[in-house]
């Protein structure tokens, strides 16, 4: 086994678009599960609606940088549209309503009736020509030793992570601020925040549609990324891509999601390239083949989302109990 | 005279190889064979036209021959194929009325795709929509017996212990999977049972699978308190672990059972349908009024209610509550796995199958009431049938969106559900 190759395409996906982007989104899911204790089982619909109100945009005509503030108005008005008739239920059923929603979007974005707009299940392709126009990194590699990424890559992870810690910085004004502290008091006891003349409702509102403006734009630079978007690439999974990298960073502390995009992407690779790397020299013989590797990562990821829940609410770096949040 | 019918027969051999070689020549097609079905007859139907859309617009279109047979030359893609039923002879009718319309035919490069509509007698071009409605509501019917059957454990398990198991629609996959290797498979165990003996071990594993999680995973966490948020989030990781565990074993392809695979409509007070539907229909009746008996007539079913209702009370007048968890766990996954083996007889076995109906599940029992075991025999019946009859309205690909919106609705304007009780859920 190539121990070298491996943990290098570790680290590749460690400070990658797909961290980055995950990241982003972890941070909007972050504020609202980790800040205001919303479970939020429907967040990639956020992502979704970025990534197709900037591409919609495009392919009716207008430009990628209007069609980004598109983008995040629809997820804005996707929050509002979810949560008004939602947020007053309990902790359970918003989880229920939620997944509901993200799946009934997927289902409506991928229908012949909704493909004039949006291309049914073949997607949109090549909506973000502007962006890559604008790289200034001229051609060639750039890293260190075989770690190295192309010209394209290192300006869209630039791009990426410069969008991360802008959220960063607006997240941490934003919790300083009275505002942040009503969310988390709405956290720790919603009637005790009621019973001191705050309009939970209305903060809850505010934090899911903030929050969800954030995965917009998470959305936004995967689908860059990609050039691509297709309804089925806006899975449930992503949803708990977006809370384990929470909670494996620590919810409701700042950098959290950051440490935990990071983190979590390392391992995903590492685990992928050790079992990769398994089949190949035929240590699980006849019993696993190379096809069974991803779904095989995918259960780990499960097992390691239970352990981390059960045992590390806090996550790893965190210390505090205050994470012992109930629904009830 | 040897070699002529040497030489006739080379030709016919080489003919014979040419023919689907003609096919790919051309690229890739979609095909089929328009054939009526009816008991033991068997005849080609002529004229049928087939039409083939792609992004809502018409690509190519066919006619059937006198063999029944036809073939439309395609680019690689994924295709829309409709029968136009006004082109069936008379007395002919599509033996499934959901698959007039096929909304996804994949046809890789170089593939000929064979796809089927199956024509019988009854539902013919000129069925009213009556008839059509009828034929839809057994299928309703049919389809919400079984989610009827894997909502009763989700709501069990909920009004006992307050979880909401996001691995419930897992549970319902392992049923049908461990059916398939008693009924199916070739290899381990290789028994080839008949799937009405193979769903006995598949539910007797489902139902001890269901008491394990609880004995290993669930009763330890709520003797530290864990939260309420935590042990949703736990059981959505119990999920993928199952499902993806579940995929390496079975791998991705959908697989039926041996047993009811293709079976002739009957026509019963004029509805046409199969018969393995109306067997799902009775033998889910006869379990729900058995489950129904349990929960009202004995003694463990009223401490079930009695721990629903109040734990601590229950426990101070001597009720073992963690003896009555675990009964819920068996008895609730255990029907889980008996409605796992009846979606995999009604569709195919396939690796998502439980998460795909677990939404429908939480639309079932959120419409009867979570907790309710009743409201989730009601909301399951309701929504199978609504799905289904939705189709006359809307387009088939939107049937699971009718059932989440149901959810939604029934969320905002009665959240306790049809039969449940107003408490607090804000």
């Amino acid at each position: 086994m190539d121990v070298v190759k491996v943990l290098i395409d570790a680290t590749r996906a460690a400070v990658g678009i797909p961290a980055a982007a995950f990241a982003l989104s972890s941070i909007g899911l972050n504020l609202q599960f980790g800040y205001t204790g919303l479970l939020n089982f429907g967040h990639v619909a956020s992502m979704l609606v970025g990534a197709y109100g900037m591409a919609i945009t495009v392919e009716m005509g207008g430009s990628l940088w209007l069609g980004i503030p598109i983008g995040v108005l629809c997820a804005v008005m996707l929050g509002l549209l979810v949560g008004a008739p939602t947020l007053r239920l309990r902790a359970d059923y918003l989880a229920i309503v939620t997944i509901a929603a993200a799946e009934m979007l997927r289902l409506v974005v991928r229908s012949s009736l909704a493909a004039p707009l949006t291309k049914g299940i073949f997607g949109i392709q090549a909506f973000a020509d502007e962006f890559f126009a604008l790289n200034p990194i001229p051609n060639g590699y750039y890293g260190i030793g075989r770690l190295r990424f192309d010209a394209r890559g290192v300006w869209m992870m630039l791009v990426g992570w410069a969008v991360v810690l802008l959220a960063i910085a607006f997240i941490h004004r934003l919790t300083a601020s009275p505002w942040g502290r009503v969310i988390r008091a709405i956290r720790e006891d919603e009637d005790a925040a009621r019973s001191l003349g705050k309009n939970v409702f209305g903060y809850k509102l505010q934090s899911l549609m903030i929050g969800g403006a954030i995965g917009a734009l998470a959305g936004m630079v995967l689908a860059i990324d990609q050039q691509n978007v297709t309804p089925d690439n806006y899975i449930p999974l992503l949803t708990f891509y977006a809370f384990t990298i929470v909670i494996l960073g620590g919810p409701g502390t700042l950098w959290g999601p950051v440490i935990g995009s990071v983190v979590f992407w390392f391992l995903f690779e590492l685990l992928d390239g050790i079992m990769t790397a398994a089949v190949v020299e035929g240590w699980f013989g006849s019993l696993l083949g190379a096809s069974d590797i991803g779904p095989l990562r995918f259960a780990l990821f499960g097992i390691g989302l239970m352990w981390l829940m059960a045992f590390r609410p806090q996550g790893i770096f965190g210390t505090r109990e205050e994470m012992l949040i109930d629904g009830r | 005279m040897a070699r002529v019918l040497a030489g006739t027969a080379a030709a016919l051999f080489v003919l014979a190889l040419a023919t689907p070689a003609l096919a790919q020549d051309g690229g890739q097609s979609i095909k089929g064979k328009m054939e009526f079905i009816d008991g033991d007859v068997r005849q080609p139907v002529e004229g049928v036209e087939i039409l083939v859309l792609h992004d809502g617009t018409l690509v190519a279109s066919g006619v059937s021959d006198a063999a029944g047979d036809w073939e439309i030359p395609v680019p690689p893609g994924t295709y829309r194929v409709e029968i136009v039923l006004e082109s069936l002879p008379e007395g002919v009718g599509l033996t499934d009325p959901g698959r007039q319309v096929l909304p996804e035919v994949v046809v890789r490069d170089g593939q000929a795709k064979s796809v089927r509509f199956a024509l019988g007698p009854g539902l013919t071009s000129d069925v009213g929509t009556w008839d059509r409605a009828a034929g839809l509501f057994v299928i309703g019917l049919k389809f919400g017996a079984i989610v009827a059957l894997a909502s009763i454990g989700l709501s069990l398990v909920f009004s006992v212990t307050g979880l909401v198991n996001f691995a419930h629609g897992d549970a319902v996959t392992l049923g049908a999977v461990a059916a398939f290797y008693f009924n199916a498979s070739n290899a381990w165990p290789g028994l080839h049972w008949h799937i009405l003996l193979a769903a006995i071990p598949a539910i007797a594993l489902t139902a001890a699978f269901g008491g394990a999680q609880e004995l290993l995973l669930w009763r330890p966490l709520r003797k530290r308190q864990s939260s309420l948020i935590s042990m949703l989030v736990i059981s959505i990781g119990l999920a993928f672990t199952m499902r993806y565990l579940i995929l390496v074993f079975f791998k991705g392809l959908p697989r039926p059972y041996t047993n009811y695979v293709i079976q002739d409509n009957i026509s019963v007070l004029g509805v046409s349908l199969v018969p393995k539907n109306l067997v799902i229909i009775a033998f889910t009746v006869i379990v729900l009024a058995a489950v129904g008996l349990f929960l009202q007539r004995t003694k463990l079913g009223t401490a079930m209610r009695a721990v629903a209702d109040n734990p601590d009370l229950s426990e101070s007048s001597g009720i073992d509550v963690n003896r009555v968890v675990l009964v819920t766990w068996v008895v609730g996954s255990g029907l889980a796995g008996l409605g796992g083996v009846m979606f995999g007889i009604s569709e195919q076995v396939q690796w998502d199958m439980g998460f795909k109906l677990l939404l429908l599940i939480f639309a079932a029992v959120v419409l009867g009431g979570l907790g309710t075991a009743f409201g989730a025999m009601v909301g399951g019946f309701v929504i199978g049938v609504a799905v289904e009859m939705s189709t006359l309205v809307v387009p088939t690909e939107f049937k699971t969106v009718i059932a989440l919106g149901v959810l939604v609705v029934m969320l905002l304007v009665r959240p306790q559900g049809l039969l449940g009780d107003r408490e607090r859920i804000g």
